[in-house]
C-alpha cells in the first residue's frame, strides 16, 4: 500500500510532457510543472511561469519568513492612513496616560481616519434596535421586549429574521449575502436611482474594501496591466494595486477648479500609459471624493461614462461617500443611473458600484458592511466573482443586515420615522457646519488654501511650505508634508495624514484632515492649529 | 460598442485555477433543486446553525447589548438580560473607543488579543502574547494573509496534506503559488507519515520549487484525525530541519470524539521541545468562533497567533491588516466570549455548560451514528470520524460507473454526488474537492444534522447506494482499494 502510495505520489509530481518556454533564461522556469490531483480536473495546479521574477538564490533548501524572504508586494504597498504619524500618536497618547503632562496638550485628536463614531457620533438608534434583536431573535418571543424596543424595530428584525431559515443569524449565508435582504438592497437603489437594479448584481461584503480588492484581483495579471486612479485618492486603491502586482495610471484632479476632473487629463494619461506597453483595464472614480471631497457634476459623469465606453474600461465607482454632500448646489448621482439615463444598458458598459455602511449619516466603521453591485459583465465573469466570493464563504452576518437597513431607512409614517430623521439631519447639518468652519479655519492660514468639502468627511488643504522647512525635511528623510504633521502632532496633539499618503502634484504639499471631532472640539482645534502653523512659519520663513 | 475589458480570456489567470468545491457544482445544483421545491439536506459545509444547532444563549445576549447599549440606560432591561451578560457587555464596551460602531485597532481590539493570549496560556501552559495576536473576519481571512506574506511566485511550495480543505489549494491558487501535497494514509486512519512528506519535499525541491511552509489541520477537515503528540513533535522537527514555517490549523480543537487523542495545539508542543526548536521554528496557529460548540459562523470571527516571526516581519502583516481597517468588531467580541466563558458562580454558568455539553456530546453520538451508518453499505469505507465535523466515506465504484461518468462529463464522485443529490436531497461535495490518491473516491458529508434525523439520513443514503450499485455492478472490478 505505502509503495503503491509512492509511486503514485512520484508520477504526481513529474513534470508534465507540455513544455512552455518563457521569456526568461532560467533553466528551470521554463519548464511547465503539473501537480496533478487526480480525479478531477477541479482540483488542478499549474507552475505558469510569464515573468520570472528573481529571487534571492534559491538553493532548493527553504528560508524561513524574514523580511528577505516575505512576498516583495508586501513590502511595496502602503497604507498611509494607519502609517508612521499614528504609530507616533499611539505612543504620545500611551506617554500620556502615564503622565498627564507629558506633553502640551491633553488628548490626541485623532483627524487622521474617517472613523466618525470613535469620535463622538452616536449611531442610528432604529439600526442598532433592529440589529440587537437579529443578534439575539429569542427576544422576539418574550413579551417584556416590547416594553424595551420600538415597535417597528421589532417588526423589521422580525422581516428579517423570516428570510433567513430557521432565524439563524449565526449560520453561513448564500456567498452573496442573504437574498432577501438583497432584494431590500436593489429596492432601495430603485428608489434612489429611478432605474431598476437586481439582486443577483449585488455581493455583499466585508466593507466596501474587500470588494475593490476582488475587483483588482480579477482585472490584474501582471505589472503591464493598468488601473486609472485619481491623484490625490484614498490609498486602498494604490495598496491594493500593488498587492495584486498591477500598474497605478494616475489622472491628476485639478485643484485649481475644486478638484475638477477633465476628460482630456484622462485621455492623455490612458494615451501615455499605452505607449509605455499598459494595458489600462478599469478607472476609478471616487464620487463624493476621498480624500478631496469633490462631489461630480452630472455633465462631467456623462463624460466618464462615455469615456469607459469607447475606451472598453471597467468603471469602478467607488461611491461611499453618496450620503455625505454638505452644499445646495450639488448632489449625488449614482453613475449607474447616469449610464441608464444616457441610454446605456449591460451591452454598453461594464460598472461596479461600491457602498459602505462605514460612512454617510450612519458611521458603522467597525461593523464592516458593504456591497458591489456588478452590472455588465458576462455570464463567465459573473461566475468567476461568486467563485472568488465562495472561497470566503460568506461577509459577516450583522453587516448584511445593517446593509439592507442604510439602504431602506424608516419612511414616513413609520414609528422610528420622526425620531430616525432627527438624528439623521443632526448628524449631516453638524458635519456640513464642521466642514464650513474648518474650511475657514484653514483658509485662514497664512501660506493655506482650501477647498470647499462639498462631500465627503475630510478638507484637503494645500500648504506653500517655505524652502527652509522643505530642506529641514530633506535633512532628516522625510517627506516636507510629513515633516509638518509630525510638528503639528508634537506639538498640539492633532494627528492628520501627510498629502503623500494620498499621492499629489509633485512639488504641491497637502495634508488630510477629517471634519469628525465633535463640534465643542473645533473651536480648541482652530486655536492650537493656527497658533502651531503661526510659529511653524515663523521658524522656517525666509 | 468597444470590447469589453473584463472578459473570460483577458481574466487573471490565478482566478481561473482557484476552484473551491465546498461551494461548488454541487452546492449549486443543490440550491436549484431546492429553489424547484425539493427538500434539501445541506451537509456541504460545517455550518451547525444551518442545521438547526441553537446558538448558546450567553454570548447572543452580550452581543446584543453592544449593539444597543441604550438597552442598559432601561430599568427594566434586568427583564431580559442576565446581571452577568449585562457586566460583560460594559467590560467589552469599555474596550472600544466609541462601541461596535467604530474601527478597532486593525490587530483587534487589545483588551479581547489579551483575553485570547490568556486562554492560550491556560490551554498550553506557556505564555502567549497578545502583540502576536491578530483578530481577523474569520479564520479564512488570516490563512489568507499569511499565505499572501509567505509566496512570492510559482517557484514558492507550500506543503499541504491531501485530502485538504480547499481553502488551501484555492488561496495557494490565487497567489501564484504551487501546491506541495503530502499524502495522509486513509489505511491508518489517515494518519500523517513522515515519509510521505520527506518524499513530498524531495520531489518538489527536484521540480525547482522552494518549499516555504506547511499546513496541518488539526483535528483534520475533511478527515477528521487528530494528530498525536508524537507525530506535532515529527512535524515541528521536520519544519525544524527544512526550515517551514508551519501553518497550524486548529479551528476545530474543541471537536474531539473520541479520548485516545485529546487536543494538543503545535504551540504546545513545540515550547515542550525546547531550544533551540522552540525559538526557532516559525508557526502561525489559526482558530475560529465557526466550530467547536460555537457554531457562529456568520460572525466571522478568528485570530492568528504568530510565534518565532521577527518583529519586522509582524510589522509588514500589520501593514497590510490596517489597509482593511479592521476586522468586525461584534466578531471579535464573540471571540473574546469564547476565550473567556462564564465561570463557575457566574449566574449565566450552569445554562451555558448545560448548552455546550449538550452540543458536544451529541456530535460526538452523530460521528458514531454516520461513520457506522456508511460502514454498513458494502462498498463504503469510512474512517471513524475522530475529531473535526465531518464523515468522510470512501465509495467503491464499479468500472460502468467509471464509464457512465465519463460519458456524462463529469469525474466519479461528481457524478455518484449529483445523484444521491437528486434521489435524496442529500448535498455533499465529491472527494475530488479535497484531493485523493488517483482511483480513489469519497465524498465529504458534516454530521451536523439533527441527531433525531440522522437515521432518517443514513437509511436514505442506503437505500440510494444500494440501488445505484445494483444498476451499476458488473464483475469487471472495483475502483482501488
Amino acid at each position: 500500500m505505502r509503495r503503491f502510495a509512492v509511486e503514485k505520489a512520484r508520477k504526481l509530481l513529474a513534470p508534465h510532457t507540455d513544455i512552455f518556454i518563457s521569456a526568461s533564461q532560467h533553466p528551470i522556469s521554463s519548464s511547465q510543472i503539473f501537480l496533478h490531483l487526480l480525479s478531477s480536473a477541479a482540483f488542478f495546479l499549474r507552475f505558469l511561469n510569464t515573468k520570472a521574477t528573481p529571487y534571492p538564490s534559491d538553493s532548493m533548501a527553504s528560508t524561513p519568513l524574514t523580511l528577505d524572504t516575505i512576498n516583495p508586494k508586501v513590502l511595496e504597498c502602503e497604507y498611509a492612513v494607519r502609517g508612521e504619524i499614528v504609530i507616533l500618536a499611539q505612543r504620545l497618547q500611551e506617554e500620556l496616560k502615564n503622565n498627564p503632562n507629558a506633553h502640551p496638550f491633553d488628548e490626541i485628536l485623532y483627524c487622521n481616519i474617517g472613523n466618525p463614531q470613535s469620535l463622538g457620533q452616536q449611531p442610528i438608534t432604529f439600526f442598532r434596535e433592529v440589529l440587537a434583536l437579529c443578534d439575539h431573535p429569542a427576544l422576539l418571543d418574550k413579551a417584556e421586549t416590547r416594553g424595551l424596543f420600538s415597535a417597528d424595530s421589532i417588526e423589521r428584525a422580525s422581516e428579517i429574521l423570516h428570510q433567513i431559515p430557521g432565524r439563524a443569524t449565526g449560520a453561513y449565508s448564500h456567498s452573496q449575502g442573504i437574498r432577501g435582504l438583497r432584494d431590500k438592497i436593489a429596492a432601495g437603489i430603485e428608489a434612489r436611482d429611478g432605474y431598476p437594479a437586481d439582486p443577483n448584481d449585488i455581493f455583499l461584503t466585508d466593507g466596501a474594501s474587500p470588494a475593490v480588492h476582488t475587483m483588482m484581483q480579477l482585472l490584474i495579471r501582471s505589472k503591464n496591466d493598468g488601473i486609472l486612479c485619481p491623484i490625490p485618492q484614498y490609498p486602498l486603491y494604490s495598496a491594493s494595486i500593488a498587492l495584486h502586482g498591477g500598474t497605478l495610471v494616475p489622472y491628476y484632479l485639478n485643484e485649481a477648479t475644486g478638484w475638477g476632473l477633465e476628460i482630456a487629463e484622462l485621455k492623455n494619461q490612458l494615451e501615455m500609459a499605452k505607449s509605455k506597453g499598459i494595458s489600462v483595464r478599469a478607472l476609478v472614480v471616487i464620487n463624493p471624493g476621498n480624500p478631496t471631497g469633490q462631489v461630480l457634476a452630472e455633465n462631467n459623469q456623462k463624460q466618464i461614462v462615455d469615456f469607459c465606453k469607447d475606451e472598453g474600461l471597467v468603471l469602478l465607482a467607488d461611491e461611499v461617500y453618496q450620503e455625505n454632500i454638505y452644499v445646495p448646489d450639488k448632489q449625488f448621482h449614482s453613475f449607474k443611473k447616469v449610464a441608464r439615463s444616457m441610454g446605456y444598458g449591460e451591452k454598453d458598459i461594464s460598472l461596479v458600484s461600491f457602498q459602505s455602511v462605514s460612512k454617510g449619516y450612519y458611521g458603522e466603521c467597525g461593523k464592516r458592511g458593504g456591497y458591489m453591485e456588478v452590472t455588465g459583465f458576462s455570464p463567465e465573469i459573473r461566475e468567476q466573482i461568486y467563485k472568488l466570493a465562495s472561497v470566503n464563504l460568506c461577509s459577516n452576518i450583522s453587516g448584511q443586515i445593517l446593509a439592507s437597513l442604510v439602504m431602506n431607512p424608516p419612511k414616513v409614517g413609520d414609528e422610528s420615522y420622526e425620531s430616525y430623521l432627527a438624528e439623521k439631519d443632526a448628524i449631516l447639518s453638524s458635519l456640513a457646519r464642521r466642514a464650513k468652519q474648518l474650511e475657514d479655519a484653514f483658509n485662514s492660514l497664512k501660506g493655506v488654501t482650501c477647498n470647499r468639502a462639498e462631500g465627503a468627511m475630510y478638507l484637503f488643504p494645500c500648504i506653500d511650505l517655505p524652502k527652509k522647512a522643505i530642506e529641514a525635511a530633506k535633512a532628516v528623510s522625510t517627506a516636507p508634508d510629513a515633516f509638518y504633521a509630525r510638528r503639528l502632532l508634537n506639538a498640539t496633539g492633532i494627528v492628520v495624514v501627510p498629502g503623500s499618503g494620498f499621492r499629489q502634484v509633485p512639488g504641491t504639499w497637502h495634508f488630510r484632515c477629517t471634519i469628525l471631532p465633535q463640534e465643542d472640539k473645533i473651536p480648541a482645534i482652530v486655536s492650537r492649529l493656527t497658533k502651531f502653523h503661526k510659529g511653524f512659519m515663523d521658524e522656517f520663513c525666509d | 460598442m468597444s470590447s469589453k475589458s473584463l472578459d473570460y480570456e483577458n481574466l487573471n489567470e490565478n482566478v481561473k485555477k482557484c476552484q473551491y468545491a465546498v461551494r461548488g457544482e454541487l452546492y449549486l445544483r443543490a440550491s436549484e433543486l431546492q429553489k424547484e421545491g425539493k427538500k434539501i439536506i445541506f451537509t456541504n459545509v460545517g455550518n451547525p446553525h444551518a442545521l438547526g444547532q441553537k446558538p448558546l444563549t450567553f454570548p447572543r445576549q452580550v452581543v446584543a447589548l453592544c449593539q444597543a447599549p441604550f438597552l442598559m440606560d432601561d430599568p427594566n432591561v434586568g427583564t431580559l438580560f442576565h446581571a452577568d451578560a449585562i457586566a460583560r457587555a460594559k467590560h467589552y464596551l469599555s474596550m472600544t473607543s466609541g462601541g461596535l460602531g467604530a474601527y478597532s485597532d486593525s490587530r483587534g481590539l487589545p483588551g479581547i488579543r489579551k483575553e485570547v493570549a490568556e486562554f492560550i496560556e491556560r490551554r498550553d501552559g506557556y505564555p502567549s502574547d497578545p502583540e502576536l495576536i491578530f483578530l481577523t473576519d474569520g479564520a479564512s481571512k488570516g490563512v489568507m494573509q499569511i499565505l499572501n506574506s509567505i509566496i512570492r511566485g510559482a517557484h514558492d511550495g507550500i506543503l499541504v496534506p491531501v485530502p485538504q480543505y480547499p481553502l488551501y489549494s484555492a488561496t495557494i491558487s490565487l497567489l501564484g503559488g504551487s501546491l506541495v501535497p503530502y499524502y495522509l494514509e486513509e489505511t491508518a486512519n489517515w494518519g500523517l507519515d513522515i515519509g510521505n512528506l520527506r518524499q513530498s519535499v524531495t520531489q518538489a525541491r527536484s521540480q525547482g520549487i522552494t518549499v516555504r511552509a506547511m499546513v496541518i489541520i488539526n483535528p483534520g477537515n475533511p478527515t477528521g484525525q487528530c494528530l498525536s503528540e508524537a507525530n506535532l513533535k515529527e512535524v515541528l522537527k521536520f519544519c525544524y530541519e527544512n526550515n517551514l514555517v508551519l501553518l497550524g490549523d486548529e479551528v476545530y480543537q474543541q471537536n474531539i470524539y473520541q479520548d485516545e487523542r485529546p487536543f494538543i495545539s503545535a504551540r504546545k508542543v513545540l515550547m515542550d521541545m525546547g531550544p533551540p526548536i522552540s525559538k526557532e521554528v516559525q508557526l502561525v496557529s489559526f482558530h475560529t468562533v465557526s466550530k467547536g460548540y460555537w457554531g457562529e459562523c456568520g460572525q466571522r470571527g478568528g485570530y492568528f497567533e504568530m510565534t518565532n516571526i521577527s518583529p519586522q516581519t509582524v510589522e509588514e502583516i500589520y501593514k497590510v491588516a490596517s489597509i482593511s481597517l479592521s476586522p468586525n468588531v461584534p466578531g471579535q467580541i464573540f471571540m473574546g466570549l469564547m476565550v473567556s466563558p462564564p465561570k463557575p458562580g457566574d449566574i449565566s454558568y450552569e445554562r451555558y455548560v448545560r448548552e455546550s455539553k449538550g452540543i458536544l456530546e451529541s456530535l460526538r453520538r452523530r460521528a458514531r451514528i454516520m461513520t457506522d451508518g456508511f460502514n454498513c453499505c458494502r462498498n463504503v469505507v469510512c474512517n471513524f470520524t475522530e475529531g473535526a465535523m465531518y464523515s468522510f466515506p470512501q465509495i467503491r465504484l464499479p468500472l460502468k460507473v467509471m464509464e457512465a461518468a465519463k460519458r456524462a462529463g463529469k469525474v466519479a464522485d461528481v457524478f455518484y454526488c449529483l445523484k444521491l443529490l437528486e434521489a435524496t436531497g442529500i448535498s455533499t461535495v465529491p472527494g475530488s474537492g479535497f484531493g485523493q490518491k488517483e482511483g480513489v473516491f469519497h465524498l465529504r458529508t458534516t454530521i451536523l444534522p439533527a441527531e433525531e434525523d440522522m437515521p432518517a439520513i443514513m437509511a436514505s443514503f442506503k437505500k440510494f447506494n444500494d440501488e445505484f450499485m445494483e444498476q451499476y455492478e458488473d464483475n469487471g472490478g472495483y475502483s482501488r482499494m
